[in-house]
C-alpha cells in the first residue's frame, strides 16, 4: 500500500512537473483545410529554423477556424471563407485577415473508363450540384464535350460535411454564373446541399471522389494532384476553358490586387481575363488585431512576414501560386496593425 | 409418431441455427482481426513508435505522439476516477441495500449507457469554455467520467463476494467501518478491483468522440495538461478519412496497436475474473 | 454503554458513511450535472424552435433554421435496421452458449463473442470505409434495375450510406444483447427447463420454456442493445454518408444525431448553430437514459429472483462493462 502511494506521489508530480521542463512555446491554430498542405509544409519549415516554436495547426474546416477563434480556443484561425460583417461583429475583439497564398478549387471526377479531361461551365456545375443533372451522359454534359464517350452512370455527387471555405469559395462561384444556384443553395462555409454525400475536409472530399465510380466533387487543385485524381478544366468569364495552374490562378488575382481593400476581404472567383481560373481564392490566416498574449502575437507575426516572403518559394511544388508582390507589400504594413 | 419426428426435426434445425449465429457472428470477428493485423503489421516499423507525424503529403512518421497522449489521457482520467469510483463502490456495499443506494446504482448504470459524444459535449461546457482552449484535462475529463460507473459497479460487486465473516471479524478486533473497509475488505477484493480498472481503461482507451472537442489534436509531443493532445482514436480517425495512401497505412498501424492494447486487457480480465470464481466456487 | 472509545467509533463510523456516501453521491450529481448543463447551453435554440426543431427537416446553417428530423429519422432507422438484424444472431448466441454448446468450447466461444465487444469504435469504422463499403457498393452495383425500381433499394451505388450504418452497428450490438441475453438466460432456474424435459420436450422446446419464462429480460437485452446503437458515434460518421435527408432507401446517404454532432461541432459558427446541436446531444441523452432505465428494469425482474445465489464475477463484468453507451 505504502509503495503504491510512493509511486503515485511520483507519478502525479512528474506529470505536473513535465511541461515546466520543455522549452518551446506551442502556438495553437485551426481552420482551413484547403492552404493545409502548404500550411503544415510552412509551419514544419519554420520550426526548422525557430526550433523553440511549434505551431500546432489542426485542419477542420473553414467554419471551425471561424468558430475557434471567435471563442479563443485557438491562437490564429485560417480560412478561405472571409469572415462576413455578422461574424466579424459576433467577435470579442477586431480580427484582421492576411492573405497567405492562392488557390484552386477544382472539379474532380471519378468516371470508369474516362480518362480525358473533361470540360464544364458554371451553368453545367451549378445544375449537377442542384441534382437536376443527374447522368454524365446528360445532353449538356455531352455538348461540351464532344469526342468524349460519356457513360449513363449515375452522377454522385460528394461535397462537404463540415464548414469549409473551399465550400464558399466554390458556391460564390457558383452563384455568380447561376441565379438559381444563388437562391436555392446561397454561399457560405456550410450550405444546403440539395444532393450528394458529404466528407469531412478536403481529405474526405477526395478520399470519397477517389473510392466511388460515378463521383464529382470540389477540392483544392493540391488535393487532386497528390492523389492522381482527374480534374476538368472550367469556362471562365472570358469564355475560354482553364484548366487550374499557378498561371491561370495569379492571372485571376491581377485586376484584384490592384484594387485591393483594405481589410483584404475580396472574392476573386469568376475574374476577368482571357487566362484567369474562374475558381481561383485568397486563403486567409486570422489574427486578433489586439491579441492578449503578446509573446504568441510576436511569433506569429514574425511567422507571417517569413511565410510572405521565404515561405512562397514553398507553393509551387504544391500546387499554390504565390502571392502577388503588390499585395505582400500590403500586408507588410497591415501586419504592423497588431498591437505588439 | 410424425408429430415427435417433427418435432425432433424442428429442434435439430433450431440447433443448428444456433450454432449457425455463432459462426455467422465470429465472420466479422476474424475479418475485422484478419484485416488490422494484414494491414497493420507491415506498416508496423521503429518509425512508427518514435516519430511524430510529417507534414501533408510527405511518407513516413509515426505516431508517437498519439500513443504517448492516449497514455496520458487515461492515466488523467483513472486518476480521479478509481479513486472516486472504488470508494463509491464501497459505499454501496456497505450502506447500499437502501433506496439512495438504488439510486445510485441506477445513475451508474445510466451514465454507463450515455453515449460518449454527450459526456464529450458536457465535458466540453464544463473544462473548455470556460478556460478558452482545448486541453488534455478536458479529455481527460471526458475519459474519466465514462470510467467512474464502470468501477464503481464493479467495486461493489466484488466486494459483495469478499464474505461478511472477514468484516466481521475486524469489527469485532475494534476496527472501525472505514478500517474494516479500505485494509481488510478492499485488498480482499483488489485483484477483481484492479480487473475492473483494467477493463474500464481498455474501454475508454478506444474512445473516439468525447475527444473530437475536449483533447482537440496536436502535431507535436506535447505532456502538458493544458495543451491539446494527441491521442491514438482521434489520429487514426484524421488518418483514415484522409486521401492519402501513407496515412491509410499508418492508420492501419495505429489500428493494431490500439486493438492489440485492448486485447491484452480482455484476456487479462479474463483470467483474473476464473481465478476468482474458482475461488469463490470452494 | 457507551465508552469513550465507542462515541469514537461512531463518529467515525458516521464520517466514514458520509464520506464515501459523498462519492456516491458524486455518481448521482454527475448525471443531473450533464442533463443540466446539457438544458443550459440548449436554451437558445429550446427558446427559438420549441416543437419544431422535432419536425423540421431542414437544418440550414446559412439561414439559421434548425429542424432535427433528418437525424433523428437517421439513429431510429439505422438503430432499428440493426435491431432486426443483430437480434436474431444475438438470441441464437446466447441460447447456444448458454444451453446447447459442449462445455469446452462455452468458455473460448463466449471470450471470442465478447472480443467482438472489446474491438473500440474508431476501428470498427476504419474496417467499415476500406472493406465495408466496397463490399456494399459492390452489392449495390449488381442490384438488379427491377429491385432498384423499389424505394429501399433506389440511388446510385456510393456504398456509404443506411446500409453500411445499418450492418456495422449490427455487428457491434450483437456481443451487447447476446452477452445480457444470456446472464438472463442463466438466472432461469434450472427447474423450468427439468419440468420441460420431465414432460418430454424436445431441445428447442425446453429452451422456448426458459425463453418464455426469462422473455421480461429477453427483451430489456434487446432494447439495451438497441440503446447502444442510438448511441454509436464514429463507426456510423464514417459510413452512413453524412447527407441530412430522410429516406427510406437503404442505399442512401443519410445522417445521425451522434454523426452530426461529431462532424460539425467544433466548426458551429455561431451561437445558435452550437445550442442546436447540444439540443441534438439533450435528445440522444433523454433516450438513451429511458432506453437505460427500461431495459434495466426489464433485465432486473428476471434476475432478482436468483439475488440468493451470490452474481459471478462474470455477471458484473457482463453487466456492467459492456454495456457502455459506446461511441
Amino acid at each position: 500500500m505504502k509503495l503504491a502511494r510512493i509511486f503515485l506521489t511520483v507519478a502525479f508530480s512528474t506529470l505536473i512537473a513535465l511541461p515546466a521542463i520543455s522549452q518551446t512555446t506551442q502556438i495553437n491554430g485551426a481552420g482551413a483545410t484547403f492552404p493545409y498542405p502548404i500550411y503544415s509544409k510552412w509551419f514544419s519549415e519554420y520550426g526548422k529554423i525557430h526550433p523553440e516554436v511549434e505551431v500546432n495547426y489542426q485542419s477542420i474546416g473553414s467554419g471551425g477556424g471561424i468558430r475557434q477563434l471567435t471563442a479563443q480556443t485557438v491562437f490564429f484561425g485560417a480560412s478561405d471563407g472571409p469572415m462576413n460583417d455578422e461574424q466579424l461583429k459576433g467577435a470579442p475583439g477586431p480580427i484582421l485577415h492576411f492573405p497567405t497564398v492562392l488557390g484552386a478549387v477544382v472539379p474532380v471526377y471519378n468516371i470508369p473508363g474516362v480518362d480525358a479531361k473533361l470540360k464544364f461551365n458554371g451553368k453545367v456545375l451549378a445544375d449537377v450540384i442542384l441534382g437536376k443533372i443527374t447522368k454524365w451522359n446528360d445532353a449538356a454534359l455531352v455538348a461540351l464535350n464532344p469526342g468524349v464517350k460519356l457513360p449513363a452512370t449515375d452522377i454522385a455527387v460528394a461535397h462537404r460535411s463540415d464548414g469549409s471555405g473551399t465550400t464558399y469559395i466554390f458556391v460564390d462561384y457558383l452563384s455568380k454564373v447561376s441565379p438559381e444556384f444563388k437562391e436555392k443553395v446561397g454561399v457560405n462555409t456550410s450550405v444546403n446541399w440539395p444532393v450528394g454525400v458529404g466528407g469531412k475536409g478536403n481529405e474526405g472530399v477526395a478520399g470519397l471522389v477517389k473510392q466511388t465510380p460515378g463521383a464529382i466533387g470540389y477540392v483544392e487543385l493540391i488535393y487532386a494532384l497528390q492523389n492522381k485524381i482527374a480534374f476538368g478544366s472550367v469556362q471562365n468569364a472570358d469564355g475560354e476553358f482553364i484548366t487550374a495552374s499557378l498561371d491561370s490562378v495569379t492571372a485571376a488575382a491581377t485586376s484584384a490586387s490592384k484594387s485591393m481593400p483594405a481589410d483584404f476581404r475580396v472574392s476573386i472567383t469568376n475574374a476577368p481575363g482571357k487566362s484567369a481560373y474562374p475558381i481561383s481564392s485568397f486563403t486567409w490566416m486570422l489574427f486578433y488585431e489586439n491579441p492578449t498574449d503578446k509573446q504568441r502575437a510576436k511569433i506569429m507575426v514574425d511567422f507571417t512576414k517569413w511565410a510572405l516572403t521565404d515561405g512562397q518559394k514553398y507553393c509551387a511544388e504544391l500546387g499554390y501560386a504565390p502571392l502577388p508582390k503588390e499585395v505582400v507589400a500590403l500586408e507588410m504594413e497591415a501586419l504592423k496593425k497588431i498591437k505588439l | 409418431m410424425n408429430r415427435t419426428r417433427r418435432r425432433k426435426a424442428l429442434s435439430g434445425f433450431v440447433v443448428f441455427l444456433c450454432a449457425g449465429s455463432v459462426v455467422l457472428a465470429l465472420i466479422p470477428l476474424f475479418f475485422i482481426f484478419g484485416y488490422v493485423i494484414s494491414k497493420g503489421f507491415s506498416s508496423l516499423n521503429w518509425d512508427f513508435f518514435t516519430k511524430m507525424p510529417k507534414p501533408v503529403g510527405e511518407t513516413g512518421g509515426g505516431m508517437a505522439n498519439a500513443m504517448v497522449g492516449t497514455a496520458y489521457l487515461i492515466a488523467i482520467a483513472g486518476g480521479f476516477a478509481v479513486p472516486v469510483g472504488v470508494i463509491a463502490g464501497v459505499y454501496l456495499s456497505e450502506y447500499g441495500k437502501k433506496s439512495f443506494g438504488s439510486l445510485v446504482r441506477f445513475t451508474a448504470d445510466v451514465l454507463n449507457g450515455v453515449p460518449s459524444i454527450v459526456i464529450g459535449i458536457f465535458a466540453y461546457g464544463l473544462a473548455v469554455l470556460p478556460v478558452k482552449h482545448f486541453s488534455a484535462l478536458a479529455g481527460g475529463l471526458a475519459l474519466g467520467f465514462m470510467m467512474v460507473p464502470i468501477i464503481t459497479r464493479t467495486t461493489e460487486e466484488l466486494l459483495n463476494l469478499v464474505p461478511g465473516s472477514l468484516r466481521e471479524g475486524a469489527l469485532a478486533l475494534g476496527a472501525t467501518r472505514a478500517r474494516a473497509a479500505f485494509s481488510v475488505m478492499v485488498p480482499a477484493a483488489l485483484p477483481g478491483i484492479m480487473t475492473g480498472i483494467l477493463v474500464a481503461l481498455a474501454r475508454i482507451a478506444g474512445e473516439t468522440a468525447p475527444l473530437l472537442f475536449t483533447a482537440f489534436n496536436n502535431r507535436y509531443l506535447t505532456t502538458s495538461l493544458l495543451q491539446p493532445i494527441s491521442s491514438l482514436p482521434v489520429q487514426i480517425y484524421t488518418y483514415a478519412i484522409s486521401p492519402y495512401d501513407d496515412w491509410h497505412r499508418q492508420a492501419w498501424a495505429g489500428a493494431l496497436v490500439l486493438v492489440g492494447f485492448v486485447f491484452t486487457f480482455s484476456v487479462l480480465a479474463r483470467v483474473v475474473t476464473r481465478r476468482l470464481e474458482r475461488m469463490h466456487r470452494t | 454503554m457507551k465508552t469513550p472509545s465507542s462515541r469514537r467509533r461512531n463518529t467515525d463510523d458516521r464520517a466514514f458513511r458520509l464520506g464515501t456516501g459523498f462519492f456516491a453521491l458524486l455518481v448521482v450529481l454527475l448525471v443531473a450535472g450533464i442533463f443540466i448543463e446539457l438544458y443550459r447551453t440548449s436554451h437558445l435554440s429550446l427558446a427559438k424552435f420549441g416543437f419544431r426543431f422535432w419536425t423540421g427537416r431542414t437544418w440550414d446553417p446559412v439561414s439559421g433554421e434548425f429542424g432535427a428530423l433528418p437525424f433523428i429519422w437517421g439513429t431510429l432507422y439505422s438503430s432499428m435496421l440493426a435491431m432486426l438484424i443483430s437480434t436474431p444472431i444475438a438470441l441464437g448466441i446466447a441460447i447456444f452458449l448458454s444451453e446447447l454448446s459442449p462445455r469446452r468450447l462455452r468458455t473460448p466461444l463466449a471470450f471470442l463473442t465478447e472480443l467482438l465487444a472489446a474491438v473500440p469504435s474508431i476501428v470498427y469504422g476504419l474496417w467499415g470505409v476500406f472493406v465495408l463499403v466496397p463490399i456494399v457498393r459492390k452489392l449495390q452495383v449488381v442490384t438488379p434495375d427491377w429491385l432498384k425500381k423499389v424505394p429501399l433499394f433506389s440511388g446510385p451505388p456510393l456504398g456509404v450510406g443506411m446500409l453500411s450504418a445499418a450492418l456495422i452497428l449490427a455487428v457491434m450490438v450483437i456481443p451487447f444483447t447476446s452477452s445480457v441475453a444470456r446472464e438472463v438466460l442463466k438466472a432461469v432456474p434450472a427447474t423450468q427447463r427439468e419440468a420441460a424435459y420431465a414432460l418430454g420436450a424436445t431441445r428447442w422446446e425446453a429452451i422456448q420454456a426458459a425463453l418464455r419464462f426469462g422473455r421480461t429480460g429477453i427483451i430489456g437485452a434487446v432494447i439495451l442493445g438497441f440503446g447502444r446503437a442510438v448511441g454509436e458515434t464514429m463507426a456510423v460518421t464514417m459510413v452512413i454518408g453524412n447527407n441530412p435527408q430522410i429516406s427510406a432507401s437503404l442505399y442512401a446517404p443519410q445522417y445521425s444525431m451522434s454523426a452530426v454532432i461529431a462532424n460539425e461541432f467544433t466548426e458551429a459558427a455561431d451561437n445558435l448553430y452550437l445550442s442546436a446541436l447540444i439540443e441534438i446531444g439533450l435528445v440522444l441523452f433523454v433516450i438513451t437514459v429511458i432506453v437505460n432505465a427500461i431495459s434495466r428494469l426489464l433485465i432486473w425482474s428476471v434476475t432478482r429472483e436468483v439475488k440468493a445465489k451470490a452474481p459471478k464475477p462474470a455477471t458484473t463484468m457482463a453487466l456492467a462493462a459492456p454495456t457502455g453507451g459506446g461511441e
